[in-house]
């Protein structure tokens, strides 16, 4: 084993451990009052940690190069690309945090605190091995990693009760999924041999044994409930809605492209064989998602909720690139996952601008009445945010849509498309509800509070990515995620 | 003009005010918003005066790759000209419509019209089938906040009743497109109009973007939403939606429908002529029994179009130029109207019918304008009103004497339910004290009707300035029509000759020879 090309490969990796051990000591001495200068270091570390990602992604890095520690982890293209999502998420989590927690919206606990870049860190460490992932015990190992670090995300606020309640509910049902995960695994294992993508792949051709069809099916439900998608979706919105608003912005996004990523590697490299038995769990899934997302998010009242069914909703269209089974598939997954983030990035750092005087947050319809009046800047970023998740070209939610949509039919999935697509429809109701009540109804005039630069400059940064401007970057989005899917499917 | 990609400044100039607009004061916006439509609309005359008529089939092509997955290209045909001649000589007059009827949030309103017509100037232009869907969709964003924002009461409802079931009626055609541009290999709609799509396809592709153009004309049954619409939305909003969002399907079937899918076309010829033949009878009947002025309008505008679907199916040269036609003179007409409606509006405040009456006596200007405005609306010779509807009539007459017999009652009805109206308003006893008191047009208004009115004239008068743009396209879609064209029932068909010549008087031989024995006894 060549331990120094093992170790070049996780380079970013091993900048995020270094980082978040040396700030975690940090933290434990300085405490609190070092908590800015630690989450402007966690920025730095995640921009470094990125920048090392560049080259490989240029070049499109794959095969047996890409193999680091005898087979455990692969550092390929596919990997590299959600890397790098994950990370800009990471540090757009990061950016927006110490306007929340500075504020009377952290309740008792007020000030910004150091643990949140640490625990950001360590969770993003989780999901960088997850989605390198090419053993088993590897892909548990990360998945665990930041499974662990949300839950403490999620009750942060101690002495909030709903952020504890959060917490733990995100805990029993996540412990739940990784049990259910970690027997599906179990069983592969008995099946197969073994707990290595290749392996596990050599055990499962031809005729597919019951045994290993439970492994199959119980590593699937498992994924799904880290994605969040129907049937698997009932802790979403508790957990987005309770989790302070940051935190949300963070599992909306980072552990998304994670999941939905490992969930790819996990179907096309190991079940690469068994095509047509994990398709139509991942087909109904992605329908189910799609049309109870939008349901669900037609009569609630609280925005964080809204836009939890609204990623449940997200998660659908995103599954159906994968339900596509092919290249182009894929490519188009990790196109909208990009546009996805951006969206979701964007959206909730909305929702931390609308704030009162003193800095509460306000989370409810009745409370953005008239927005556009009183606030006009946040609610034309809302506008084009919510216009953009509902799929409405010139916005480019609609690329987002159109190149899945697009993979669907060229791959003679019609009828499933229609179905898809009308379900949409559904969803823009619920997302126009937002520009109704921003737009159209009286002003409430309760948004009043400031917002800090850091809002300003992420609110702006994603508005123009998903405004016609965005367009520009569709042929390098497209050449990069064709790279990666590429990658992928070189592999199997 | 070779270089000078004049479509796309056609484009940016509106696009360039709608930003500006949303950083202004109100007059400021005004102002700027006219600035930049009559500058749009120069270079719209600019545009119109460098087509060279005859010459190549699609004129200012512009074409960047901008974009993964379809291409940014832009391209005119003779149909798009006039149509896009219509969408910027309208904007003028629509936000001179506004100047005072809007106080609140002018720079938002101004910048949401000045969009429209952005993307009304894309629609018509894109040459590329996703780029004309980009366009075409996103028409959708600004309609909805100009109904939901300056709508009426009930403009909620309406502008989500709008966004949602225009947004149902398109997704549809999307996943038609995906499936045609991968058959095809290509997305460019020129190539497009030229491929032969398998025939049980087209069957199934022609009913998706049924879905969407039939909801966009609206045809009846999927017209529901327009009355809604047309009625809560502000005078400059139901212009624009009468005047040019409604010829989006008109022109989506002539662009898609008919070139792309022409067997299924025909195929489905009756569906269209039936749905016609109801819209144009029912909603004229609807029409005849309204109480709101602009829901009366509305629900003809809804009959007007059903002619123009009529003559769009007729696969024949009169039809389809008729279409066109009707589609210019009701954009016109429709949108004349609407303003009128909005002229008395803005001094009553009330769309009721029976608030009004006698104008012609203290708005003389006002009713004469009024009655020209009507008279076209009806089809009366010499206004544009009647060529459209003489052209369409006689193209559909050739493929179905019983379409045409029952479209022809469309006008009938509609100079009973446009007369009424008139009568209603501008004559009659006067009974409102109120409605007596108003003064009439003033500057602005008729800097606002005049244009309308010369243009309606001048195409009643000499429609050849308005066919011989779009003679050569018209040909060369009928050309690729003629292989469908269906089976006619008005020409006169050559049987074999007779025995006896028509005028012989018929005689049985046995009276002939009495006769002659009678004459014999003589």
């Amino acid at each position: 084993m060549d331990f120094a090309s093992s170790f070049a490969l996780i380079t970013p990796e091993l900048i995020l451990t270094g980082a978040g051990l040396v700030l975690l000591l940090w933290t434990a001495w300085a405490g609190d009052k070092a908590a800015r200068a630690i989450s402007l270091v966690a920025v730095l570390a995640f921009f470094a940690a990125g920048v090392t990602l560049v080259p490989g992604l240029h070049t499109g890095a794959t095969g047996p190069d890409t193999l680091a520690f005898g087979g455990l982890l692969k550092a390929d293209s596919f990997a590299l690309f959600s890397k790098a999502l994950i990370y800009l998420a990471a540090i757009g989590c990061l950016l927006v945090a110490p306007g929340f927690f500075n504020s009377e919206a952290a309740g008792a606990e007020r000030g910004m605190r150091s643990e949140y870049s640490v625990l950001i860190l360590f969770a993003a460490l989780g999901m960088s091995i997850m989605v390198s992932a090419n053993d088993f015990m590897a892909l548990y190992l990360g998945l665990e990693l930041n499974s662990l670090s949300a839950y403490v995300l999620a009750s942060i606020l101690r002495a909030d009760t709903r952020s504890a309640e959060a917490g733990l509910k995100y805990f029993v049902l996540g412990a739940l999924a990784s049990g259910i995960l970690l027997y599906g695994m179990s069983l592969l294992y008995g099946f197969t041999g073994g707990t290595d993508f290749a392996g596990v792949r050599a055990g499962l051709t031809g005729e597919l044994g019951t045994g290993a069809l439970f492994g199959l099916i119980f590593v699937m439900a498992g994924l799904a409930f880290k994605i969040a998608a129907v049937p698997f979706h009932m802790w979403t919105p508790d957990v987005y809605e309770g989790a302070p608003t940051p935190v949300t912005a963070f599992f909306a996004t980072a552990p998304k492209v994670a999941a939905v990523a490992l969930t790819a590697r996990v179907v096309f490299e190991v079940f690469g064989a068994q095509v047509d038995a994990w398709r139509q769990i991942v087909m109904f899934t992605a329908l189910a998602s799609i049309v109870f997302g939008a349901l669900g998010a037609i009569g609630q009242e609280n925005l964080k909720r809204l836009l939890a069914y609204s990623s449940i909703n997200n998660v659908g269209f995103i599954l159906l690139g994968l339900a596509v089974a092919n290249e182009a598939g894929a490519a188009s997954m990790l196109i909208y996952l990009f546009i996805y983030v951006a969206m979701s990035l964007g959206s909730f750092t909305a929702l931390l601008m609308l704030r009162s005087e003193s800095g509460d947050l306000y989370e409810t319809f009745g409370d953005i009445s008239g927005l556009a009046v009183t606030r006009p800047a946040i609610a034309w970023g809302l506008l084009l945010l919510m216009f953009s998740l509902a799929g409405i070209p010139p916005l480019l939610g609609f690329y987002s849509k159109f190149v899945v949509f697009q993979a669907l039919v060229e791959a003679e999935l019609i009828a499933f498309a229609a179905i898809a697509i009308a379900a949409s429809v559904i969803g823009a109701f619920y997302y126009i509800k937002f520009v109704k009540v921003m737009f159209f109804d009286e002003p409430t005039d309760l948004v009043t509070g400031k917002s800090g630069a850091a809002h300003w400059a992420l609110l702006g940064l994603t508005a123009a990515i998903i405004s016609p401007l965005g367009y520009l970057l569709t042929p390098s989005l497209n050449d990069l995620a064709g790279k990666a899917a590429s990658a992928l499917f070189l592999a199997v | 003009m070779d270089g000078l990609p004049i479509l796309t400044i056609m484009m940016l100039v509106p696009l360039a005010g709608a930003i500006a607009c949303l950083f202004v004061g109100a007059s400021a916006a005004r102002w700027s918003a006219l600035i930049a439509t009559l500058a749009t609309f120069a270079l719209g005359v600019m545009l119109w005066a460098g087509y060279e008529i005859g010459g190549e089939q699609w004129q200012f092509t512009e074409r960047a790759d901008l974009v993964a997955g379809f291409s940014y290209a832009l391209g005119i045909d003779g149909i798009s000209l006039l149509l896009i001649m219509l969408s910027v000589f309208l904007m003028p007059i629509c936000i001179l419509a506004s100047w005072g009827a809007i106080q609140k949030r002018v720079g938002e309103y101004m910048s949401a019209f000045l969009f429209m017509e952005t993307l009304m100037i894309g629609t018509f232009a894109a040459q590329d089938i996703f780029l004309f869907y980009v366009f075409f969709e996103a028409g959708l964003i600004p309609m909805y906040l100009i109904i939901g924002v300056w709508g009426g009461d009930n403009r909620i409802y309406a502008s989500y009743k709008f966004f949602l079931y225009t947004l149902f009626g398109s997704v549809l055609m999307l996943i038609a497109m995906f499936w045609m541009v991968a058959e095809a290999g290509t997305s460019d709609i020129p190539t497009l109009m030229q491929y032969d799509f398998p025939a049980g396809a087209q069957t199934w592709l022609w009913l998706a973007f049924f879905a969407s153009f039939a909801v966009k004309v609206p045809m009846w049954p999927f017209h529901t939403w327009l009355p809604d619409a047309h009625v809560q939305a502000p005078t400059a909003g139901s212009v624009i939606l009468a005047g040019v969002l409604l010829k989006l399907g008109g022109y989506g079937f002539l662009r898609f429908s008919l070139p792309m899918f022409p067997q299924a076309s025909a195929d489905f010829a009756w569906l269209v002529f039936a749905l016609s033949m109801v819209a144009v009878v029912y909603t004229s009947l609807v029409a005849l029994v309204q109480h709101d002025m602009k829901k009366l309008i509305a629900y003809s505008s809804v009959a007007h179009m059903a002619i123009v679907t009529v003559g769009l199916f007729a696969f024949n040269v009169q039809g389809l130029e008729g279409a066109v036609i009707i589609m210019l003179s009701h954009g016109l007409v429709s949108g004349a109207l609407f303003l009128c409606v909005g002229v008395i509006y803005d001094r009553l405040h009330t769309r009721e019918i029976d608030r009004y009456g006698a104008l012609s006596n203290n708005m003389p200007y006002y009713a004469l304008f009024f009655l020209l405005f009507t008279m076209a609306s009806i089809g009366l010779p010499g206004t544009s009103g009647f060529v459209g509807e003489f052209l369409s009539l006689a193209g559909i007459y050739q493929v179905s004497t019983t379409v045409a017999l029952i479209c022809t009652t469309g006008i009938i009805l509609g100079a009973a339910y446009m007369l009424y109206l008139y009568r209603r308003v501008a004559f009659g006893p006067e009974k409102n004290e109120d409605a007596q008191a108003m003064s009439d047009i003033t500057a602005r208004e008729w800097a606002m009707m005049v244009p309308i009115a010369a243009a309606v004239m001048w195409m009643g008068v000499y429609p050849e300035s308005f066919l011989a743009p779009m003679r050569d396209d018209i040909a060369a879609l009928d050309a690729r029509l003629a292989s469908a064209a269906p089976e006619s029932d008005s020409q006169l068909a050559v049987g074999a000759p007779k025995a006896e010549p028509a005028n012989a008087v018929p005689y049985f031989e046995s009276a002939y020879q009495t006769d002659n024995g009678k004459d014999d006894e003589h």
